[in-house]
Formats: structure tokens, sequence, C-alpha cells
């Protein structure tokens, strides 16, 4: 559910970052804010849902991570009404100074956003000290533990981590990254405007600079994780989440010919969704590794709810999500096609 | 660790407090918009359009405002009350969970539809998707008061021997005795909101000599759902929520009344007077006899426990402020009925538009239905205290382990400085929509 998340919303991220940098006129940034306007509120729910049954599948993980990555958690929040209020707002008045202030309010927040969920993808991979273990001794219950937001030497291998050091933050630029050419390709798809024709030469060129970044993590990757490929060598079926990241990566070089617009979408979605479940599975069955000796890391199994709590869920969870299929459907369909003329914001 | 708690409760204070301003008005808004909606497809009488589409127009800024403050609270759960997600996520989880995945999926996928789609979609499908939009707000609030119930009379759980609640019947979270008095009281009293807001914008349009053909259309509206409502939130739903706390939690029901002492005989009904905590009295206090006992046991003389026959240990611990905010909560009720019930008459003698007095005070009434409706969850919740879930799980065992004050503090401002901002900006905007009024809507 993270992973849809990620792709739906995550182009609404992109498309805020776009919009900073590349959006000049008054157009551009009305086919951008159509693009996205009818959407981004359905696209949030994931992030809400995924919380929910995060809490009720996996009460533990959720406390343990929710009140540890306490202070970056309330600032996404902050973020995140600064996006909504920033997209919503700016269309009601028509005044030069309002309009700059919730552009820049609304990319602003998109862009940290970006950053931020990169970020913590740096943390789950790099694990926490979970315990808060000092001096060989635990301080809290073993699954608890508290990180403030960088310690001093921005190092991801000391004893005091902290959420922000050079590795989180190399992946959290890959987020920015990867996020705004995500961005750039939905707004291609859904819209007809002059930028189209730059953001493909803007998609192209930062696809190298993806490339590049990609491969540094890689290469620093076994500085954090000794055996990052131990999964893969076990069950050789988890190649097919690399394979589709670079089939997606790759793809996206050829974005200048592609005669369908949807096509650069499409590949960026692999990257994304490949490039979350790769990591999924390099650190499987763990969820929150630990960084210290003392305590164990969380996996999926010490910290699921009870049995019949989690099959009565099952049911429900079914019937949901067929419904949410439903409707994301219906809602596609009325507002498919190029959107320029929607006139979001403007009711 | 104790001022750490006072944050955290704060926090969850001051936020739930403002994210509720917002659903209450959009749950019962979106029934007036359904039905206005549905007269014009009915009546095809343009105005019953232009009203549906102008109410839809407040309905998403303050939907806007719900979403964004919303998630903080869902958030807050992992972040300030870890242990009591950690110990009861396999419960409450499950309602909240099921409020995303059922609830908030089918609301912001129709409102989009909603606000967008009506040339693409036609006028009956248009009506279906408002009608989708509303039936979503509804479930939300169903799963929500679920969730809330269980934590005043918990069902269907076991304990563990780690302390963990588990569930043990899925079906119990729904026929709890709790919730189904608790959520139509609260839709009732989220339907007076809506009410009396429509009818409020409707005496300014009159009294202000503008657009005052809509003004009417929601003058009438207004008074018409006002006054069902009203009833409503009072009896049945009211009582039935007063007799579930005498039941179950009879020393929160003590210290709503104010009532230190058992009477022999029948207890009187506080009108007005000051709880006095330390001397265990009330002070200046006007109360007629026995109807307190005849409300809620249908006999005079029937006996209702005070504050001395509980042990100190579990009293709610603010005792005058559960007082007042029931009191506030039920006293605004009565005055609510009363001035819907003469503005009704004054609407069925054809008379109401000329009376001034009553537009004004309709229109200097909008903001007690949200005083009304925020000291309702005060009653609940601080009645609740000291527990987290009711003789089960104190509220102190409940806090995020290693979360620090400092923090805790940090974000409180940070909300209280945000939510001050998005206040403004919200008045500001819909203070726009509203001078703007409904005709200019037409194209
Ligand atoms: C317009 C708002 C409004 C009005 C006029 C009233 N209420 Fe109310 N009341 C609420 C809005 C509300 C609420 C916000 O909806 C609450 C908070 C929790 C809940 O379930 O509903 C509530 C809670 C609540 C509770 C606490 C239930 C619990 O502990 O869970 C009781 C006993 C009553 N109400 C009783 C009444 C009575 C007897 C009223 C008679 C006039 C009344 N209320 C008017
Ligand atoms: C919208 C309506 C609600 C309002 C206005 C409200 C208000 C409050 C207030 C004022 C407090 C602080 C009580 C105190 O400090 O003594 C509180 C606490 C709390 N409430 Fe509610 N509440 C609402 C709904 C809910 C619901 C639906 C839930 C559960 C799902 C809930 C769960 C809690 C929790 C966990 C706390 C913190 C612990 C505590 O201090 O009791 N509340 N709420
Ligand atoms: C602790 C309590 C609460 C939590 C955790 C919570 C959580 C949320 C969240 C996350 C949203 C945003 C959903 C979206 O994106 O559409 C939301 C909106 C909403 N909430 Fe709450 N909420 C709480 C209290 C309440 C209460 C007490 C009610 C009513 C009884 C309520 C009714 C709604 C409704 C109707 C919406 C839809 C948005 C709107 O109409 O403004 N919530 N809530």
């Amino acid at each position: 559910m993270l992973a849809v998340y990620v792709i739906l919303d995550g182009y609404d991220f992109g498309a805020g970052i776009i919009h900073l940098f590349f959006a000049k006129t008054e157009k551009d940034k009305k086919a951008i804010t159509n693009a996205i306007g009818p959407f981004w509120d359905a696209n949030e729910v994931w992030l809400i849902a995924a919380g929910g049954v995060l809490f009720f599948a996996f009460p533990t993980l959720y406390a343990s991570s929710f009140s540890g990555f306490y202070l970056p958690l309330i600032m996404i929040l902050w973020l995140l009404i600064f996006r909504a209020i920033g997209l919503e707002l700016r269309g009601q008045i028509h005044n030069r100074m309002w309009e700059s202030v919730w552009d820049k309010a609304f990319g602003l927040a998109s862009l940290l956003l970006a950053l931020f969920f990169g970020i913590a993808l740096g943390n789950v991979v790099r694990g926490v000290n979970l315990g808060m273990v000092a001096n060989g001794v635990s301080t809290q219950e073993a699954h608890y533990f508290f990180l403030p937001l960088w310690n001093p030497t921005f190092s991801p291998q000391t004893e005091h981590l902290g959420i922000i050091d050079w590795f989180t933050l190399l992946l959290g630029i890959i987020g920015v990254v990867a996020l705004s050419i995500h961005g750039a390709n939905w707004i291609i798809f859904k819209t007809n405007s002059d930028l189209n024709a730059k953001l493909k030469k803007v998609i192209f060129n930062l696809n190298f600079v993806l490339l590049a970044l990609v491969i540094i993590s890689l290469l620093v990757w076994h500085i954090i994780e000794p055996k990052p490929f131990h999964n893969f060598i076990k069950s050789p079926l988890l190649w097919i989440f690399p394979l589709i990241t670079f089939t997606g990566l790759f793809g996206l070089f050829k974005v200048k010919s592609f005669k369908k617009d949807g096509l650069g979408f499409l590949f960026s979605s692999l990257f994304l969704f490949g490039g979350l479940t790769s990591t999924v599975a390099s650190i499987f069955p763990k969820v929150l590794p630990s960084s210290n000796t003392v305590n164990p890391s969380l996996t999926l199994y010490n910290v699921a709810a009870e049995e019949y709590g989690l099959s009565v869920g099952v049911y429900w969870f079914a019937i949901a999500i067929v419904l949410v299929a439903i409707y994301m459907v219906i809602q596609y369909k009325v507002f498919k096609g190029k959107m320029d003329d929607v006139g979001y914001g403007e009711h | 660790m104790e001022d750490m708690l006072f944050y955290d409760r704060m926090q969850f204070a001051f936020t739930i407090t403002f994210h509720y301003l917002f659903p209450q008005l959009t749950m019962g808004l979106s029934l007036i918009i359904v039905y206005f909606k549905g007269n014009f497809l009915r009546t095809k009488l343009e105005k019953y359009n232009d009203a549906a589409k102008f109410w839809m127009r407040i309905f998403a800024l303050n939907f806007a405002m719900g979403v964004v403050t919303g998630i903080p609270m869902e958030f807050q759960f992992g972040t300030n009350w870890a242990k009591f997600s950690e110990l009861t996520g396999g419960i409450i989880g499950q309602t909240l969970a099921m409020e995303g995945m059922f609830s908030f999926f089918l609301e912001s996928s129709f409102l989009g539809l909603f606000l967008f789609g009506e040339k693409l979609l036609g006028h009956k499908l248009h009506f279906i998707t408002g009608f989708l939009v509303f039936l979503g707000s509804w479930a939300s609030g169903f799963l929500i008061i679920a969730t809330h119930s269980w934590m005043q009379h918990p069902v269907g759980y076991e304990i563990l021997e780690n302390g963990k609640f588990v569930l043990n019947n899925f079906g119990a979270l729904f026929s709890n005795i709790w919730l189904w008095p608790s959520y139509l009281h609260n839709q009732a009293a989220s339907l007076v909101t809506a009410s009396f807001v429509v009818a409020a914008i409707g005496a300014f349009y009159i009294l202000n000599n503008k657009h005052s053909e809509f003004g009417k259309l929601f003058v009438k509206t207004g008074v018409v759902f006002g006054l069902i409502s009203s009833v409503i939130v009072a009896f049945p739903t009211g009582d039935m929520a007063a007799k579930n706390v005498v039941k179950h939690q009879p020393v929160t029901f003590a210290a709503m009344e104010g009532i230190f002492e058992t009477e022999v005989g029948g207890s009187e009904i506080i009108l007005i007077g000051q709880p006095n905590v330390l001397e265990k009295k009330l002070d200046n206090k006007i109360a007629v006899p026995n109807i307190l006992s005849f409300l809620t046991y249908q006999k005079w003389e029937a006996e209702i426990k005070g504050l001395n026959e509980f042990d100190e240990k579990i009293y709610p611990t603010n005792i005058p402020g559960l007082y007042y905010a029931y009191h506030i909560m039920v006293g605004l009720g009565t005055i609510f009925i009363g001035l819907m019930l003469i503005a009704a008459v004054q609407l069925f003698r054809k008379k109401l538009y000329k009376t001034k007095w009553i537009l004004w005070s309709l229109l200097f009434m909008l903001p007690f239905p949200y005083i009304a409706n925020t000291t309702g969850w005060y009653t609940a919740e601080l009645g609740r205290q000291p527990w987290l879930v009711y003789n089960l799980l104190r509220t102190t065992a409940g806090a995020s382990p290693t979360v620090s004050s400092g923090n805790t503090l940090f974000t409180l401002l940070g909300f209280i400085g945000l939510y001050l901002l998005l206040g403004l900006l919200f008045l500001m905007l819909v203070g726009k929509i509203i001078n703007k009024g409904p005709q200019i809507i037409k194209h």
C-alpha cells in the first residue's frame, strides 16, 4: 500500500517540484494544477489508509516507529498541510502576491516532502538504535527508540544516530530526482501544455543524474548492510524487483521518442515500484533493523497483531480494496485524457 | 514524565477540537446539499441547483480543512500515544483502518467528481456522487464513534499476559451498546450545526437585502432541519446517551450533574451552580426537586448515587470542567429547541421573513452549535478520565515512552501557530464566498 501511495502521491510531489523550477507562465502553472487537482486528495488517502492498516496489522511497529520518528513525522504533517493549502487556496483570490506566495508554498512543501520520504526510506534501511542502547544496556523497552533530526557527525554508523546523515540524505536526493521525473511524466501525460517538450528534455537530463545516484547508492550500500544480496542469493526469484527498477530507469532514456504520452509515466512508476520492492526484499523479514547488538531487529513476525484480529481484517480489507479499485476506475474514467480545461481551483 | 503527559494531552485536545470544527459541519451539510440537489431533480427549479452549488463551495473548503487537520489526528496515536497504540492497536486499529479504507476513499474519490464533474456527468449522476459523499462522511463518523465507544465501554476483547488487548469478537465492536446512542446523538448534533449555519447565512442575506430569494430558501430549510435535529439531539438520543452513562459510569454521571451527596427521596436537577470540589458542594445553586430522578429512571423517587459513594481514586480528574461542559451542552440544546420552535411557528404563519428579531437571533446563534458540539465531546472525554480505556487502562500508561516533553511542546506550539493561520485563511475565504452569494455561480 505504501508503494501505491508513493506512485500516486509521488506524481503530485513531482509536479510540485516541476512547478517550483520550471513553470514560468501562468498557463504552465494552470496546466500543472489542473493535472493533479482532482486527484491529490484521493491520493493522500492512500497514506492515511496505509497508516491505518499499519496500525491494526502491526501495532507494535506502528507504536515504535511513529514515536521514534516523532519529529520528522510531525514535520511531514505540517508540510502536507502547506502543500494542500498551497494548491487549494492559490486560485481563490486573483492577486499576484497571493498567488506567488501559495505557488512557493506548494512547490517547496512538495520538494521537502520528496526529500523526507527518501530520507525515511534511508532510515529504514540503515536501522535505528532500538531500545536506546547506551554502553551496552537498553534504557527503554526493546522496541522503543527516539531519533533526533541529526547528530553532529552526520554519520550512519555511530551509536547515536540521527534521522539525517550522509547516507539517508543520499536516498533523500534520489527521492527528489526520481519524483521530479515521475511528476514531469504525469504532466506530459495529462496535459497539452507548452511545457511538455521542455519537460521531456528535463527528464532526459535528470535521468542521467538518477542513474549516477543509484549507482553511488548501491556502492555505499554495503557499508550499511554487509550482506545486501543475501536474500537475493537465497531466492533468486527476487531478482525480478531490481529488474523492474532498471527497466524503468533505462526506459526513461527513450522518453523523447515515445509516441504515447502515458509511456513515460509507466516507466517512472516501474522504477519507483521496483526500487521500493527491491529494498523491502533486501531487508526481509526485517521491517526495522536494529543498529545495536543488544536488541533484535523488528521483523514481520514479532510486530504483527494477534491472529483473530488479522483474520477478520483480511475479509473486510478484501472487500474494501475491490471497492477502492472501482472508485479509482470511475474517477480516472471521468477525468480521462488531457485536463487543460478542467479549471481547477476556480470554483 | 508528568509534564510530558500534560503536553501530549494538550496537543491531542487542541488538534481534535480544531479538527472537529470542520467535520461537524460537513457531515450535516452533505445531507442538506443532497436535499437541495434532490429537490432540483424533482422540481427542475434552478434555484435549488444554485443553492446546492453554493453550499458545495462552502462544503469543499470545510472538507479540505477537515482532511488536513484529520491526518495529524491519526498520526498522533502512534507519535504521542505509542504505548496506547501498541496495547490496543489490535482493536481500535481495526475500526480506524476501516474508516480509511471504507469511508475516506469513498468520500475523497467522489468529492472530486462532485465538485468538477457536473457538466461531464449530468444531473442524475451528479446527484448520486453527492449522495456517495454524504454516505462516506457518515460512515466515517460511524467508525470513529465505534472506536471511541470502545474506549468508553470496551467489548469483545481479551487481555493477554503481556498486557495487550486482543479482539475476540469483531461483531461486538458494532453492537456495542454505547455506540448507537452516541452515534445518532453525534450525527443529529452535526445536523444541528449545519442547519444553524444554513439558517444564519439565510438570515444574513434577508437582513442585508442581498440575495433575499436565496435567503428565504436557506432560512426555511435551516429552520425545518434545525427543529427536527434539535429535538432528536435531546430526545431520544441525548437521553439514551445519558442513561448509558448512569448505568456504566455512575461516578461520571454524578460529576456531570454536580451531585455530591446521594439524596434520599429523589434527586433534584441543577440548573445553575458552581461546583466547589474542596468542600464537596455546589455554590449558588438553583435546582428543581426530583426532576433528575424522573428523567433518568422515569420514577420521581429513584435514587441517584452522588460522588460521596465512590472512591476518590476513580473520580473524573476534572470535575468542574466536566460539570460545566455538560451543562453548557444541555443548556444550549434547550435554547436551540426553543428558538427553532418559535421560528417554525412563524414560518408556518408565513411571518418569519418579516420577524426581524428572530432573523437576528438566528444569525447570532451561528457559533453556539459549535460550542455545544465541542462541550459535548469534552463531556465524553473528561468523563472518561483518568482512563484511556474505561476501567482498564489509565491515561498515564498510554503516552509514548521516548518522546520528551520538550519535543511535544515544540510540536504543540507548531500546531497552534499553523492552525491559527489556517483558521484565519479559512474565515477569510468563507467570508468571500458568502459575500459573493449564490447567484454569481451562474455563468
Ligand atoms: C449540537 C450539539 C449538541 C447538543 C445540543 C447536545 N449534545 Fe450531547 N453531545 C454532543 C453534542 C450535543 C456531541 C458532540 O455529539 C457528543 C460528544 C460525544 C458524543 O457522542 O456526542 C455529546 C455527548 C453527550 C453525552 C455524553 C455521552 C458519552 O459520555 O459518551 C451525553 C450524556 C449527552 N450528550 C446528552 C445530551 C442531552 C441530554 C442533551 C439535551 C439537550 C444534549 N446532549 C444536547
Ligand atoms: C471530535 C471529537 C473529540 C473531541 C473534541 C475530543 C476531545 C478530547 C479532549 C478535550 C481530550 C483531553 C482530555 C483531557 O485531557 O482530560 C481528549 C483526549 C483523548 N481522546 Fe478525545 N475527543 C474527541 C474524539 C475522540 C475520539 C473519536 C477518540 C478515539 C478514537 C479520542 C481519543 C482520545 C485519546 C486517545 C485522548 C488522549 C488521552 C486523554 O487525555 O484522554 N477522542 N479528547
Ligand atoms: C481521534 C479521533 C479522530 C481521528 C484520528 C480522525 C482522523 C481523520 C482523518 C485522518 C481525516 C482525513 C480523511 C480524508 O483525507 O478524507 C478525517 C476527516 C474526517 N473526520 Fe476525523 N478523525 C477523528 C475524529 C473525528 C470525529 C469524532 C468525527 C465525527 C464524528 C470525525 C469525522 C470526520 C469526517 C466526516 C471526515 C471527512 C472529512 C471532512 O468531512 O471534513 N473525525 N478524520
